[in-house]
C-alpha cells in the first residue's frame, strides 16, 4: 500500500472531494457568499479569492487545423478551499487543481495537477494576471491600460500531450445574470460569474503524432462562490455557443428535482441578455457509452421566444475527462437554426 | 538336609471375578542332592509355587525356607541377595543375557554372587560342551545350546537350590533329554536340591520323587 | 476395515499414538512458525518499501541531506514532476520515532485522493498516522493520530508542514521523490538517488531470514525423528497383522493404501494441531523477532501477527511432506515383505555392523562434502550448506562413535553388573540412535549457537567501551542550532566532537561518509582490526579514509587498497574498523577534507568530553535552554546499544531451547516404545538376584550416560558449528568477523540441561519398571513370545 492508496482509504471516505471541485458543496459556513448588489472590480476580480470555497479561470477553445480538421481544448484551474483565508507556506488551506483536456475527432487526452498554495506551486494572482499550477500557466500579455484578460498567453503539458496557444480579446468582458450575480437555482443559491467570450486563439497542439497548428476561437469563465448549487441538485449541462453571425450564447440547465435552466444571449459588441429559468430547454437527442456509462451527448436547444433551435453534435463523443474529478467535456459543432461551434460540459454523469 | 521347604503356601491373584485362589495350602521339602518333579495341569499352579520358592514373588501366606531362611520374611534386597547366592533359576526359555557372551553369561551369576570359581567355570563348560562356544553371542547358538548355558549359569554359583520350570520344554526331544541327564548329573554331584516343573511322565520318572498338583493342592 | 484394523493398533498403544502425533505437530509448528515470522517481517518490508521509496521511485536529494523548499517550487514550475519529503528521527517521551513528512498532493500517482475537504483539513493542521502498536508505545501523542497498519511501525506520517514544524526544519525538505521522469541534466546540487529502501532492507535482513529458516528446518529434521521412529516401531510391532491380514486376502495393495491412509490421517490431524500452536509460538516470538529487527536493521516490523492462508496451506503441506518421509521406510518395507515373513521380534532399527558400516561411510562422504565446501563455497547459501554436511556427518558419525565408545568401556569393566551395563548399552543403541542423533544435534546448535552469541558479546561489548567514550551526545534541532551549542558548549567541557555524515554511495552499497576530528579521544579508543602505521597521523593529514569492516569485507578491500569517495575519487584505505550493529558501509574521513568535499553538511550530532557530566548537563539544560530529549548519555547509549543486542539473539536462543525439548521427546519416545522390549532384557537379571530399584537406577544411568557421552561428541561438532557461524555466517549475513571465544561455564550448563532431558525422557519408564513389581517381569518367564 502506498500514500496514494492510504490516503484514499483514510481521507477519501466519501466522495467529498469531487463534490467539492464539482461545486456540489453543501457547506457554506465561514466562507463568503455572493451577495447581489456587489460590483465587480478589475483587475482585482481576475485573481483568486480565497475566502470562498471554490473558484476556477476555465479556458476553452474550439480549434481547426490547416486542413480544416477539428479540435478543441480546455484548460483549466479549480480552486477549492478548506478554509476561508490564505495563509503562507504548508499551512495554506487553499488546495489547487488544473485540468488540460485536448480533443481530436478520435481522440481525447487529459491531464490533471494538484497542488497546495502558500509554497508556490499553485495560485492566481490579480496583477499581473497570472493563474498556475506547476508548468502550467494562464498569463496575461495585454498591453498595459488594456484589461488584463485580453490577451493571454496559455501553455499545458499532460503525460502524452501538450499546448501552447496565444488569445486575443475581440470584445469586451461579459457580465452573466446580474452584474455578474449568477442565480442557480430556485432557492436562490448564487455564484459570482463572469465570461471573456471573444477570443481569438492561435496554437501549436503537440500530439503523439506530431505538432499541428491551429487557429480558433476562445471562451473563458471566471466563476466563484461558496455554495452555487442547491443539495438536490445532481449536476449541469452547460454550452457556450458561438455563432456563425457572431453571436453567443451561454446555456446551462441544472438538474435535479427541478430542472432550473439559465443562459446570457451576447451579441457581437458584447451586450449582454440574461435568460431567465425556463427561458432555455435541453432536449437529449442521443447517447453515447462513456467510460462506462450513458451520456447524452447529442442536444436540441430551443430558444422558443426567438424561435431559436439548436442541435449539437460532438466532434468526439468521448470527451471524457477521465481523472480524480471526471466528468463529459469537448467540442461542438451547432446546426439548427443557427450554425456554429461551440464546447459542451456535462457533470453528475 | 532339607534345602528347600515350603510351608503351607497359599497365593491367589485378583481377577475381575474376585480372587481366584492358586495355591491352597501346598507344603513340600526338597533335600540337598535330592530331584523332585513337579507335575500338574496346565494352570494348576505349577509355575507360580516355582516363583514363590525363587522369591521371585510372594505368597499370601505361608513360610518359604531356603537354606534355613525364611525368604518371604526378607525384603525385597534379601530376597534377591538370596536369589543371587543360594537359588539357581533355569526358564523353558533360557533367558539368557543378549549382551553379554556365552563364557560372560556362565559366569555372571557366579560373580554377581561373589563366588566366581574360573577353574570351576570352565569345567562346567566343558562338561556342558560349551568351550568352543564361550565367544559367541546366545543368539548365536542352537536351543539346546542355549539351555546349556542358561543351567551352567545356575550352577557356577553353586547354589544350594535349583528351580527348573520345563527346561526342556522348547526342545526337541533328543536334546531335552541330553539336556535333561546333564542337570541331573550336575545337580546330584553339587549336592544341589534340584525342583523340577515338568508336563513330562518321562522326566519325572527320572526324578527321585514326583509330586503332582491338582488345583492348588498336592495330591 | 483394514484401515480398522491397522488403526486398532494405536487405540492399544496411546502412547505410541501421541508421540507421533506430538512429533509430527511440533515439527510442523515449529516450522509453520518460523515461516510465519519471516512472512510477517516481508509482509513489512514491503510496506515500508512502499511507503518510504513509493514503490521505489527514484528522488532528487542533496550531498548535505537538506535543501531549500523553494526547490520544489522551483522544479514544478519547470515541469519536472517531484514531490517533497521531510524525514527525520523524532523522541517522544521514551520512544523514538521516524517522523516521515509528506505533501500528498503531489505525492506519486495523483495523491490528489487526499483532497477530500474534513480529514485533508486535519491533516494539514497537523494531524497524522501512526500503525497501531506505535500508538499503543506512544500513549499520549503530542500530537493528533489515527491508526493505520499502513504506516511501518516506529513511523508517523504526517503533512510536510508539521514534520518540517516538529524537526525544527521550516523551509527545509529531505529530499524530492520523483514521479515523473528524471529532469536532464540534474538540477544544480542535486543528485539523483535511486534509493528502494525496502528493497536494500530485504537484501540485509535476508541472512536473518535464513537463518531463522535454518532454524526452523533443523527443528523440523528433529521432529521428524521422532514420527520416523514411532512409525517404525509401529511398523514392527504390527508385522504379526500385517501377515495375518495378508493371509486373510486382503492384497498387498490395499493394506499398503490402507497403512498410507492412516498415515495421511495423522498428519493431517497433527498438521492442523501444528499449525495452531506454529501460529502461538510465532504469536509469541514475534515481539522479540521485531524487536530484533528493529534493532538490528532499522526494520519496521509490526510486533503483531496476522493469519494468512498460504500459510497455512503451507505448513499443512509441511505436516504431509514430513509424515510421508518418516512413513516412506515402513511402506518400502511392507510392499517388499512375504507374505508369510517370520514374526520374529528383529529389531525395526538398523542393528548390525553394516548399517553402522554405512552410516560412517555416509558420514565420511558428508564430511568430505563439508570441507570442500568450506574450502570452495563462497556465500551465504554454501555457509548454510557447509553447516548442513557437517552436522549430518556428525549425526551420523554419533551412532558408531558412541557404540565405539562403548565396546572400550565394557571391555575396561570388571564386576558382572558393570559389564553387562555397557554391553547392553551397545546393545540397545541402534533402537536409540536415532533419538541420541537428534539430541546430539540439538545439542551441538546449542554449543555452536551459544558459544557464537557469547564471543559476540564479549567482544560486543569490548567494543562499546571503545566507541562509547564520550560523556554524552547532544542532538541539535537544526544546523543553526549545532553551531550556537558548539560555541556554548566548548568552553565548558574538555572537548566538542561534531558528528557529520552524508549518505554515499561506497563501491556501490548504500552507505555514508563521517567526519572525524583529529582527537585523542579517537586515537586513544577507537578500535581498529587493520591498519596501516601512523594510521591517525596519516587520517590527519588528509592521505586517505577509514572504512569499516562491513564494507572491507564485502567488497574486499583492506589498508593498502583504495576506494573512491564521491567527490574524491580514489582513497588510500588506512584502517578497518569494527562497526556491529550497522547494516551500512562506512568511511571516515578527517573533519577538515570533509568539510572540503561536502561543504555545508549540518552537523547531526555532538560528543561531548566532559569530566563533569553532571554540571555540563545543567548547563545546556538550564544556561543554553536545550530540551532533556537533546541529550543522550554515555549510559543510557550503552543500555541502549546492549538491549538491542541481547534481543538480536533472543529469538535464537528461544528456538535453542524448543530445539532441545524436541530432542528430549524424541528421546522419550523411543524410551517408553522400547520400555516392553526392555522388559526381556531385565527379566534374567532380576532373576539372577538384582533388584528392580537397582534395575531402575541403572536405566536413569545407562541415559544419563549417554547423554554424557552424546554431549562429549557434540562439543566438538558444537565448536566446529560456532566456527562456521563466526567467520562464514556472520561475515556473509552482518559482514563482521568475531574471534571464537570458550565458555565451559556454558556448557557445564547445557550439559546440566541435557542431563535433565534425558533424566526427565528416561524417569517414566524406569519408574514404572521400579514401581510395577515383578508382575511384568513374571511374565517375560510365564508366555511364550
Amino acid at each position: 500500500m502506498n500514500v496514494k492508496a492510504l490516503l484514499l482509504a483514510l481521507c477519501l471516505a466519501s466522495p467529498a472531494l469531487a463534490q467539492g471541485f464539482a461545486g456540489l458543496g453543501t457547506d457554506a459556513s465561514g466562507f463568503a457568499v455572493p451577495e447581489q448588489d456587489r460590483t465587480l472590480e478589475f483587475p482585482r476580480d481576475h485573481g483568486a479569492h480565497p475566502q470562498y470555497r471554490i473558484e476556477w479561470w476555465y479556458l476553452t477553445m474550439t480549434l481547426q487545423g490547416a486542413d480544416g480538421r477539428d479540435y478543441g481544448a480546455q484548460w483549466t484551474l479549480f480552486r477549492s478551499a478548506l478554509a476561508p483565508e490564505e495563509r503562507e507556506g504548508w499551512a495554506s488551506p487553499q488546495v489547487w487543481m488544473g485540468h488540460a483536456g485536448l480533443t481530436t475527432p478520435d481522440t481525447h487526452f487529459a491531464a490533471e495537477r494538484f497542488g497546495r498554495g502558500g509554497v508556490g506551486q499553485a495560485g492566481a494572482q490579480a496583477a499581473p494576471f497570472r493563474a498556475y499550477i506547476d508548468d502550467w500557466h494562464m498569463t496575461s500579455t495585454a498591453p498595459s491600460g488594456a484589461d488584463a484578460l485580453s490577451a493571454l498567453s496559455v501553455a499545458a503539458t499532460g503525460p502524452d500531450f501538450a499546448y501552447s496557444f496565444d488569445l486575443t480579446a475581440q470584445g469586451p468582458l461579459v457580465l452573466h445574470g446580474d452584474k455578474g450575480y449568477s442565480v442557480k437555482s430556485a432557492a436562490g443559491q448564487a455564484s459570482y460569474y463572469y465570461s471573456q467570450p471573444f477570443y481569438t486563439v492561435t496554437g501549436t497542439l503537440d500530439l503523439p503524432t506530431g505538432p499541428v497548428e491551429v487557429t480558433g476561437q476562445g471562451w473563458l469563465d471566471r466563476e466563484w462562490s461558496s455554495q452555487p448549487l442547491a443539495s438536490d441538485q445532481e449536476g449541469w449541462d452547460w454550452v457556450s455557443i458561438t455563432l456563425d453571425d457572431g453571436h453567443r450564447l451561454m446555456g446551462f440547465q441544472l438538474r435535479g428535482a427541478d430542472i432550473f435552466t439559465a443562459g446570457t444571449w451576447i451579441t457581437p459588441d458584447g451586450s449582454a441578455t440574461s435568460l431567465p429559468d425556463g427561458a432555455l430547454q435541453f432536449t437529449p437527442l442521443g447517447t453515447a457509452t462513456v467510460a462506462g456509462r450513458e451520456v447524452p451527448v447529442r442536444w436540441q436547444i430551443d430558444w422558443p421566444a426567438r424561435d431559436m433551435r439548436l442541435v449539437t453534435e460532438p466532434v468526439n463523443p468521448q470527451a471524457w475527462m477521465d481523472l480524480t474529478v471526471s466528468y463529459w467535456e469537448g467540442p461542438i459543432r451547432v446546426n439548427g437554426t443557427h450554425t456554429g461551434r461551440g464546447y459542451l460540459e456535462m457533470t453528475g454523469y | 538336609m532339607t534345602r528347600l521347604a515350603l510351608e503351607d503356601i497359599r497365593k491367589s491373584f485378583a481377577s475381575a471375578e474376585g480372587a481366584v485362589p492358586v495355591l491352597q495350602g501346598v507344603s513340600l521339602a526338597v533335600d540337598g542332592g535330592e530331584v523332585v518333579a513337579l507335575t500338574g495341569e496346565s494352570g494348576s499352579g505349577k509355575s507360580t509355587l516355582l516363583h514363590i520358592a525363587a522369591g521371585l514373588e510372594a505368597p499370601d501366606a505361608g513360610r518359604v525356607l531356603v537354606a534355613g531362611q525364611d525368604m518371604a520374611s526378607l525384603p525385597d534386597a534379601g530376597r534377591a541377595r538370596l536369589r543371587r547366592g543360594t537359588v539357581g533359576l533355569v526358564f523353558q526359555q533360557f533367558n539368557l543375557v543378549p549382551s553379554l557372551s556365552v563364557g560372560a553369561n556362565l559366569a555372571f551369576q557366579a560373580r554377581l554372587a561373589g563366588v566366581h570359581d574360573p577353574a570351576f567355570c570352565a569345567d562346567l563348560a566343558a562338561r556342558l560342551g560349551l568351550t568352543e562356544y564361550l565367544r559367541r553371542y546366545p543368539e548365536q547358538l542352537s536351543g539346546g545350546q542355549q539351555q546349556r548355558v542358561a543351567i551352567g549359569r545356575a550352577l557356577a554359583a553353586k547354589p544350594k537350590v535349583l528351580l527348573a520350570d520345563e527346561p526342556t520344554g522348547n526342545l526337541d526331544e533328543a536334546t531335552g533329554d541330553a539336556v535333561f541327564v546333564l542337570m541331573l548329573e550336575l545337580a546330584r554331584a553339587q549336592g544341589t536340591a534340584l525342583l523340577l516343573v515338568t508336563h513330562s511322565a518321562r522326566l519325572a520318572g527320572q526324578c527321585d520323587r514326583n509330586l503332582h498338583l491338582r488345583a492348588g493342592r498336592l495330591a | 476395515m483394514t484401515l480398522a484394523a491397522l488403526l486398532s493398533h494405536w487405540m492399544r498403544n496411546k502412547v505410541q499414538l501421541a508421540m507421533l502425533l506430538a512429533g509430527l505437530m511440533l515439527a510442523t509448528a515449529l516450522w509453520s512458525g518460523v515461516q510465519a515470522l519471516n512472512a510477517q517481517a516481508r509482509g513489512a518490508y514491503a510496506t515500508a518499501a512502499a511507503l518510504m521509496s513509493e514503490d521505489g521511485a527514484a528522488s532528487l536529494v542533496a550531498p548535505s541531506g537538506q535543501m531549500d523548499q523553494a526547490v520544489f517550487a522551483q522544479l514544478r514550475g519547470q515541469g519536472v514532476l517531484v514531490s517533497p519529503v521531510v524525514e527525520g528521527r523524532l523522541r517522544l517521551g521514551d520512544t523514538r520515532l521516524t517522523l516521515l513528512g509528506i505533501e500528498p498532493l503531489t505525492a506519486p500517482q495523483g495523491t490528489a485522493a487526499a483532497l477530500a475537504d474534513g480529514d485533508l483539513q486535519a491533516f494539514f493542521a497537523g494531524a497524522g498516522f501512526a500503525h497501531p502498536e506505535t500508538l499503543a508505545d506512544l500513549g499520549d501523542p503530542p500530537l493528533p493520530l489515527s491508526p493505520s497498519s499502513a504506516v511501518p511501525v516506529g513511523t508517523l506520517l504526517v503533512d510536510i508542514g508539521t514534520a518540517q514544524r516538529l524537526l525544527g526544519m521550516e523551509g527545509q525538505i529531505s529530499r524530492l521523490l520523483l514521479t515523473g521522469p528524471a529532469p536532464r541534466p540534474l538540477p544544480e546540487g542535486l543528485q539523483l538517488a535511486q534509493a528502494s529502501e525496502g528493497a536494500e532492507l530485504a537484501g540485509l535482513t535476508d541472512s536473518f531470514h535464513l537463518n531463522l529458516t535454518a532454524f526452523g528446518a533443523l527443528a523440523f529434521a528433529v521432529g521428524l525423528f521422532i514420527v520416523h521412529s514411532a512409525v517404525g516401531l509401529a511398523f514392527e510391532q504390527r508385522r504379526g497383522l500385517f501377515r495375518t491380514l495378508r493371509s486373510l486376502g486382503v492384497p498387498l495393495r490395499a493394506l499398503t493404501l490402507a497403512l498410507a491412509l492412516e498415515l495421511a490421517l495423522m498428519a493431517l490431524v497433527a498438521g492442523l494441531a501444528g499449525l495452531a500452536l506454529g501460529y502461538v509460538l510465532a504469536a509469541a516470538l514475534l515481539p522479540d523477532v521485531a524487536a530484533t529487527l528493529r534493532g538490528l536493521y532499522g526494520a519496521p516490523v509490526p510486533g503483531s501477527l496476522q493469519f494468512s492462508p498460504a500459510w497455512a496451506l503451507a505448513g499443512l503441506g509441511m505436516a504431509f511432506a514430513g509424515a510421508a518421509l518418516a512413513g516412506a521406510q515402513a511402506l518400502w518395507r511392507l510392499w517388499h515383505m512375504p507374505v508369510l515373513a517370520p514374526a520374529q521380534p528383529r529389531a525395526w532399527a538398523m542393528a548390525t555392523g553394516r548399517a553402522m558400516r554405512w552410516q560412517v561411510a555416509g558420514a565420511l562422504g558428508l564430511g568430505g562434502l563439508a570441507v570442500a565446501l568450506a574450502l570452495l563455497g563462497d556465500g551465504l547459501f554454501a555457509g548454510f550448506a557447509l553447516l548442513a554436511a557437517a552436522l549430518l556427518a556428525a549425526a551420523l558419525l554419533t551412532p558408531p562413535l558412541l557404540a565405539l565408545g562403548l565396546r572400550g568401556a565394557s571391555r575396561l569393566a570388571q564386576a558382572p553388573v558393570v559389564q553387562w551395563f555397557w554391553a547392553d548399552s551397545r546393545q540397545n543403541l541402534p533402537r536409540l540412535s536415532l533419538a541420541l542423533m537428534a539430541l546430539m544435534l540439538a545439542l551441538a546448535a546449542n554449543i555452536g549457537v551459544g558459544t557464537m552469541v557469547a564471543s559476540f558479546r564479549a567482544t560486543f561489548i569490548d567494543w562499546l567501551d571503545q566507541r562509547l567514550v564520550a560523556e554524552m551526545t547532544i542532538t541539535p534541532r537544526d544546523a543553526a542550532e549545532a553551531q550556537t551549542l558548539e560555541a556554548f558548549i566548548a568552553p565548558r567541557v574538555q572537548a566538542v566532537l561534531p558528528l557529520r555524515r552524508v549518505d554515499a554511495t561506497l563501491v556501490g552499497q548504500p552507505g555514508a561518509v563521517y567526519a572525524m576530528r583529529d582527537h585523542a579521544t579517537f586515537r586513544d579508543n577507537w578500535p581498529l582490526i587493520a591498519q596501516v602505521p601512523n594510521v591517525w597521523d596519516r587520517l590527519a593529514t588528509e592521505e586517505g579514509a577509514l572504512i569499516n569492516e562491513q564494507l572491507a569485507r564485502r567488497a574486499g578491500l583492506w589498508p593498502g587498497d583504495s576506494i573512491a569517495l564521491p567527490g574524491a575519487g580514489d582513497v588510500p584505505i588506512l584502517g578497518v574498523y569494527p562497526d556491529y550493529g550497522n547494516p551500512l558501509t562506512q568511511a571516515i574521513v578527517t573533519e577538515s577534507w570533509f568539510d572540503r568535499l561536502f561543504p555545508g553538511t549540518p552537523t547531526r550530532q555532538l560528543a561531548i568530553r566532559t569530566d563533569n557530566p553532571a554540571g555540563t548537563r545543567a548547563a545546556l539544560l538550564d544556561e543554553f535552554g536545550l530540551s532533556a530529549q537533546a541529550i543522550t548519555d554515555q549510559a543510557q547509549a550503552k543500555q541502549l546499544s546492549l538491549a538491542i543486542f541481547e534481543r538480536t539473539f533472543l529469538i535464537t536462543g528461544a528456538l535453542n531451547v524448543l530445539t532441545l525439548s524436541v530432542a528430549a521427546l524424541a528421546l522419550f519416545a523411543t524410551l517408553v516404545t522400547l520400555s516392553g522390549l526392555r522388559l526381556v532384557q531385565l527379566a534374567p537379571l532380576w532373576a539372577m538376584g538384582l533388584t528392580l530399584r537397582q534395575l531402575a537406577g541403572l536405566e536413569l544411568a545407562r541415559a544419563l550416560m549417554l547423554a554424557g557421552l552424546t554431549m562429549v561428541l557434540a562439543l566438538p561438532v558444537g565448536l566446529m558449528l560456532a566456527q562456521v557461524l563466526l567467520a562464514v555466517i556472520n561475515v556473509q549475513a552482518f559482514g563482521w568477523r568475531l574471534p571464537l571465544q570458550v565458555f565451559p561455564a556454558d556448557w557445564a550448563q547445557l550439559a546440566l540441561w541435557a542431563g535433565l532431558a534425558m533424566l526427565a525422557a528416561a524417569a517414566w519408564p524406569a519408574w514404572r519398571l521400579w514401581r510395577g513389581g515383578g508382575g511384568p517381569l513374571l511374565r517375560v518367564f510365564a508366555y511364550e513370545r
